[in-house]
């Protein structure tokens, strides 16, 4: 029913959400899930942490960015971010001097989730980076896949309502690497964004393609301003 | 990996009840999932948790399939005297991990 709402009046809306009603995945969710994000003993992002802090010492990163508390704190608040003249997000960043972890392997979301870890409470502040940025914005509202959905259509005209009996939120990637209770396990925004794509019946694009990271530029982007909660939880 | 945390306040006053939390990382694969070449998933869940306090035993879990991956065990128990909490989860497959929490009843 609500596709063919969407579908009949695709011209309404289409406008970002305003700076002052943006909220955060996090405020969707029910207490209990919350309380999950916020217990830093036994949550269950923290058996990531754990393993990442491992492989910190283990691959030698410290030999170069010594600790990471001080070292990567604010890191990841700045990515995606151009490197090289080439836009990486904060995994492809994260595994440049250790290519042996592939995308979504467990070492490579434990060692993402430990450097994100240490912006956790810092605002999302990336560059706006030309032509990336409107690449990514461009793949948002674009509608795609056999739904003809595009993401603006749930995420910025239809955020707080239910699909499906879940609430719609508003698609800030704050929480990211993510423990997701569906998964369960924990997983990047790159697998996420295979969840939606699905759900539109859309061209999966591969985790780390250049798509993907204009997309994540964007949201960010779009998030400027908003807290780290990384590693988050959601449902 | 075969990674647990336990969460057990350092110090405490006797007689006062303390909770005390377990996280253990695993997978518990139910057993009645399966591939998408229709071949069976084998079972591979925690089957139990047993904590003992000095030696004596005052926690005991039973794990079944359908419990979420990653379980975390919460409990309380009466701090009666200093000393050490011993927890071991045994599973399938030849699963099993431990820890210990040392605990002062002042």
């Amino acid at each position: 029913m609500r596709f063919l709402i969407l579908l009949l009046f695709p011209a309404l809306g289409a406008a970002e959400i305003p700076q002052a009603e943006r909220r955060s995945g996090s405020e969707f969710m029910s207490r209990e899930t919350r309380a999950m994000q916020d217990d830093e003993i036994t949550g269950p992002a923290v058996l990531w942490l754990l393993d990442g802090e491992a492989l910190w010492g283990k691959l030698g990163c410290a030999s170069c960015h010594g600790d990471a508390k001080a070292s990567m704190r604010g890191v990841a608040a700045r990515y995606p971010a151009r490197v090289g003249g080439k836009l990486v997000n904060l995994e492809q960043q994260v595994r440049h001097r250790a290519p042996q972890l592939s995308y979504e392997s467990r070492e490579l979301l434990a060692l993402t989730a430990y450097v994100a870890r240490q912006s956790k409470g810092m605002p999302i502040a990336v560059q706006a980076i030309q032509p990336h940025l409107d690449a990514g914005k461009d793949l948002f509202q674009r509608r795609q896949g056999q739904l003809n959905l595009a993401c603006s259509q749930c995420h910025d005209d239809n955020w707080g309502k239910k699909l499906a009996g879940n609430a719609i939120p508003q698609a800030h990637p704050t929480g990211y690497p993510i423990y997701r209770l569906e998964w369960q396990t924990m997983g990047s925004l790159g697998r996420r964004f295979r969840n939606c794509l699905t759900g539109m019946r859309a061209e999966q694009y591969a985790l780390g393609s250049s798509e993907f990271v204009e997309l994540e530029l964007y949201l960010m982007w779009r998030a400027r301003g908003m807290k780290l909660e990384s590693p988050g939880v959601r449902p | 990996m075969a990674r647990v945390v336990v969460n057990v306040p350092a110090e405490a006053k006797r007689g006062e009840v303390i909770e005390i939390r377990t996280l253990a990382g695993h997978p518990m694969e139910t057993g009645f999932r399966r591939t998408q070449l229709g071949e069976l998933i084998p079972r591979d869940i925690i089957r139990t948790l047993i904590c003992t306090y000095n030696g004596v035993e005052i926690f005991r879990a039973e794990l079944h399939p359908a419990i979420a991956a990653n379980p975390l065990i919460s409990f309380t128990t009466v701090a009666t005297e200093s000393g050490t909490l011993e927890f071991r989860w045994t599973g399938d497959n030849g699963y099993s991990a431990s820890h210990s929490a040392t605990i002062k009843v002042v």
